[in-house]
């Protein structure tokens, strides 16, 4: 199974969230880019499997995942806009992505099922360590209302995500 | 896919339902949004219709597997009338977590 990005996500936020210091706390700012780079991260995921996977379910899942995000982030796009509020690279955010990178490249040598199977049990590990870190650090340590409330829909959201990877995975067993 | 329960896109207001004997249908609205179905109606009955209005940003669905799946777009609606009696548990088929039930009586 491939989770390269997942404990390097786990790492870096658990780093943010483990000092109960003000400043140790990622700020709006730094939280919207977080959480846009991670929604980007999937899309990208996502484009590569209906890329490279000829299996109808494993496609109609990358598609959801595809929207889903897309949507997110198209309105995380418009409330920083509205708050005038410019998305900060952090560590977390460079850390998500140098990771994906890596989980991309790792995938991209996979062919057929075992491609499928690595897909989708990264999509469980993926959507279950970005829900932890919403859970329990970013949704606790936004201030802005309109924020808090995108961040909570988007938990609801890959909860839903998650179920349906954890399913999905157990059909391709 | 079985669609005992017609979907009715655009001009279901247009659409008869003729049964002199049965109370004069209604037409019910159950909202969509922040991945959730809201409140299903109580006292639905055969012949009413259900306008399903999907005020989320995400894609979802109504789906009673067999018997009645409706797409619903970000910001779109989607008419179902019912046909049928009976109790139906539906989902939506992109977010299997949101869940509701519509009981039809006679």
């Amino acid at each position: 199974m491939n989770r390269i990005f997942a404990p390097i996500v786990f790492a870096g936020l658990v780093a943010m969230a483990a000092p109960v210091v003000a400043a140790d706390a990622p700020n709006d700012a730094q939280i919207a880019h977080i959480a846009y780079t991670a929604g980007n991260i999937d899309i990208a995921a996502a484009k590569q499997a209906l890329a490279k996977s000829h299996n109808a379910a494993v496609r109609s899942f990358a598609s959801e995942m595809v929207r889903d995000h897309t949507a997110v982030n198209d309105k995380a796009l418009a409330l920083v806009k509205k708050l005038h509020v410019t998305p900060a690279d952090n560590p977390t955010s460079e850390a998500l992505s140098k990771g994906a990178a890596a989980e991309l490249k790792t995938l991209s040598k996979l062919k057929g099922g075992a491609f499928d199977k690595a897909y989708v049990n990264n999509e469980v590990a993926y959507h279950k360590t970005v829900n932890g870190a919403l859970k329990d650090t970013l949704i606790p340590s936004a201030k802005n209302a309109e924020l808090k409330s995108l961040l909570q829909t988007g938990l609801t959201l890959f909860q839903e995500h998650q179920k349906h990877a954890e399913e999905l995975a157990a059909k391709l067993k | 896919m079985l669609r005992r329960f017609p979907l009715i896109a655009v001009a279901w207001a247009l659409l008869p339902v003729s049964n002199p004997a049965a109370a004069a249908p209604h037409t019910y609205t159950i909202v969509i949004d922040k991945m959730k179905f809201g409140p299903v109606p109580g006292q639905l009955h055969k012949g009413d219709t259900i306008i399903w209005d999907n005020r989320d940003m995400f894609q979802h669905s109504a789906t009673d597997k067999g018997v009645f799946d409706l797409d619903i777009a970000a910001g779109k609606k989607a008419a179902l009338r019912l046909t049928r009696t009976g109790t139906f548990p539906f989902v939506c088929k992109y977010h299997p977590g949101m869940k509701g039930e519509l009981k039809v009586a006679p």
